[in-house]
């Protein structure tokens, strides 16, 4: 079977575009700038007050300070290492989660009688607060790496079980009959036109779980850890360094928009089609 | 040949919707089915393109039973139900996936250009009219060259302009191979614009109520009084074909109007 015909990049030339496209982009620049506004000038006021002595900085510690520490860790290497351990264990728990989550939605979205199954237990099973599993991770899999990664999978499980069950279940029947008309065979059918159809939603239920894996990542080294982002906190909190804290939490916020804007970034050449919101902002 | 013997359908829910519907199309005919909403039509065309399974009869294509969506017809729905995420020349090539990818791109050319939308091949579907996409719906079922092409309300969400201009140009496609055309449409003059045969169903259950041969010469003129003429006899089977209307029979226009 030819294949170019499957794969949702093709060249698109419709004219004008380029310039739309550059439009668009100077409106998202002046957004992201003026998004800015608030945090920076909190931030130059709260460094201006720690200078002009109306408050010592200690329990909330004036950009410079964080800054400091935070070029202090990265240059010891510290920084590096525990970004590392945190980094390991997200894409080990996302993996595994992501995973599991993918095969189960899509059975369940794909066999009416797998879903009668499994979709009740799984529904309450996701009404358990996932850190109530904590203890009993720790009795199975014991306090090391094992039972961290089963948090993070299982916080990442839920949201990619749901998005991808609701996207096939949301796929539209008339789009399916299409491909019937055309004879495509069960494999066909679920590449040329399940796939496609779901990914959209399937993105976005990714997402979902990336961000529960970064959250849950914290909770996983709150529980005893010997390196990692989250024993950064920990050890701030029982040290009394606060700088230490923000840098880890700064540390945190810049890795979760980082990889979520990677996830983002790998699958936009297949969303290309979906691109409604730039389509708006052209036209 | 495509014949219907004897179709019934039941569906699931207990609703008759077509009983004992027997039609028999030379290759190369054009057929309209006409009738109120409800009676049928639609899965009639559904049966006929092997989407559904009939509770009764069958349904032949130069004597092979159709059980299953079959490469010798194609199908255009209601809506141009195209491919979001494929350009409309992949759109286009959607059912020609088993050729070289050399031949299906000529073949995907040569179709956009009968439809006039070449300048369009790079495009995606959600920056085209209703009438272009309607255009690209009916170049992906012709590209593969059936037999028999269904037509389900092709052209019912476009205005009266576009509509009559997609009608002129379907035929103007016909031509290129003159397949067999079932057109089901809501419209008398699309169907006169368009049949050879009309055929006139009824409700509860879904059957045929009569057939009318359009002898028009073509091109047709639509103002021609034997077009009214036609469309007299059109609306009277109609008309006669309402369920439970005895008696009383309401001016034509509002024949026109009530289906
Ligand atoms: N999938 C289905 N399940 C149950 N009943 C159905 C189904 N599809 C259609 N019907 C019923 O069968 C009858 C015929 O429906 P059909 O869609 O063929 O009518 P139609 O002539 O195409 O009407 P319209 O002009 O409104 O499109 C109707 O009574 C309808 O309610
Ligand atoms: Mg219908």
């Amino acid at each position: 079977m030819g294949s170019d015909a499957a794969i949702p990049v093709t060249e698109t030339t419709a004219s004008g575009r380029p310039r739309a496209r550059a439009g668009g982009a100077a409106r998202r620049w002046r957004a992201a700038a003026l998004g800015l506004v608030v945090p920076v000038v909190a931030a130059v006021g709260w460094e201006l007050a720690v200078v002009a002595g109306l408050s010592d900085g200690r329990l909330v510690p004036p950009p410079s300070r964080i800054a400091e520490t935070f070029t202090e860790l990265a240059a010891t290497g510290e920084l590096a290492r525990h970004t590392a351990a945190t980094s390991l264990r997200v894409a080990a728990g996302f993996g595994i989660g992501a995973l599991a989550g993918t095969l189960f939605g899509a059975v369940a979205g794909y066999s009416t009688l797998a879903r009668t199954l499994v979709d009740p237990t799984l529904q309450a099973l996701r009404a358990i607060p996932s850190i109530a599993w904590v203890p009993l991770f720790i009795l199975w899999l014991g306090i090391f790496e094992a039972s961290k990664v089963a948090l993070i999978a299982v916080g990442v499980f839920f949201p990619v079980y749901l998005g991808v069950l609701g996207a096939i279940a949301a796929v539209d029947r008339k789009i399916v009959e299409v491909g019937r008309i055309f004879r495509l065979s069960g494999p066909a059918m679920v590449r040329r036109i399940l796939l496609p159809a779901v990914l959209p939603s399937y993105v976005v239920a990714l997402r979902a779980g990336l961000g529960l894996g970064w959250m849950f990542v914290v909770a996983a080294e709150f529980m005893g850890a010997g390196e990692g982002l989250g024993y950064l906190l920990v050890d701030g909190q029982q040290l009394g360094k606060p700088a230490q804290i923000v840098a880890a939490i700064v540390a945190f916020a810049i890795l979760g928009k980082t990889t979520d804007w990677l996830l983002v970034a790998a699958t936009a050449p297949f969303l290309r089609w979906q691109d409604v919101v730039a389509h708006q902002e052209a036209t | 040949m495509l014949v219907l013997d004897q179709l019934g359908k039941t569906y699931a829910n207990g609703v008759r919707a077509l009983d004992a519907v027997s039609l028999a199309l030379p290759l190369g005919e054009i057929v309209a089915v006409v009738g109120g909403s409800g009676c049928g039509k639609s899965t009639l065309l559904r049966l006929v393109s092997g989407l559904d399974r009939p509770t009764d009869g069958t349904v032949r294509l130069d004597g092979e039973a159709i059980a299953a969506p079959h490469e010798k017809i194609g199908m255009v729905f209601q809506e141009p139900r195209l491919l979001p995420w494929l350009t409309v020349a992949d759109n286009v090539g959607f059912g020609l996936a088993a050729l070289p990818s050399g031949e299906r791109r000529d073949r995907v050319a040569a179709q956009l250009a009968r439809v006039g939308l070449a300048d369009k091949a790079g495009v995606w579907p959600r920056e085209l009219s209703g009438g272009q996409a309607q255009r690209v719906a009916l170049a992906r079922a012709l590209v593969g060259r059936p037999e028999v092409l269904l037509l389900d309300e092709p052209f019912s969400a476009l205005d009266a302009f576009t509509r009559a201009d997609l009608q002129d140009h379907l035929l103007d496609l016909w031509h290129d191979a003159e397949p067999t055309l079932v057109v089901v449409t809501h419209d008398v003059d699309e169907a006169i614009a368009l049949a050879d045969r009309i055929v006139v169903m009824r409700p509860r259950p879904g059957r045929v109520a009569a057939e009318i041969a359009v002898e028009l010469p073509r091109p047709r003129d639509r103002d021609s009084a034997a077009w009214d003429a036609a469309k007299r006899r059109v609306l009277a089977a109609l008309d006669d074909a309402r369920e439970g209307r005895g008696g009383a029979r309401p001016a034509e226009a509002g024949a026109a109007l009530w289906w």
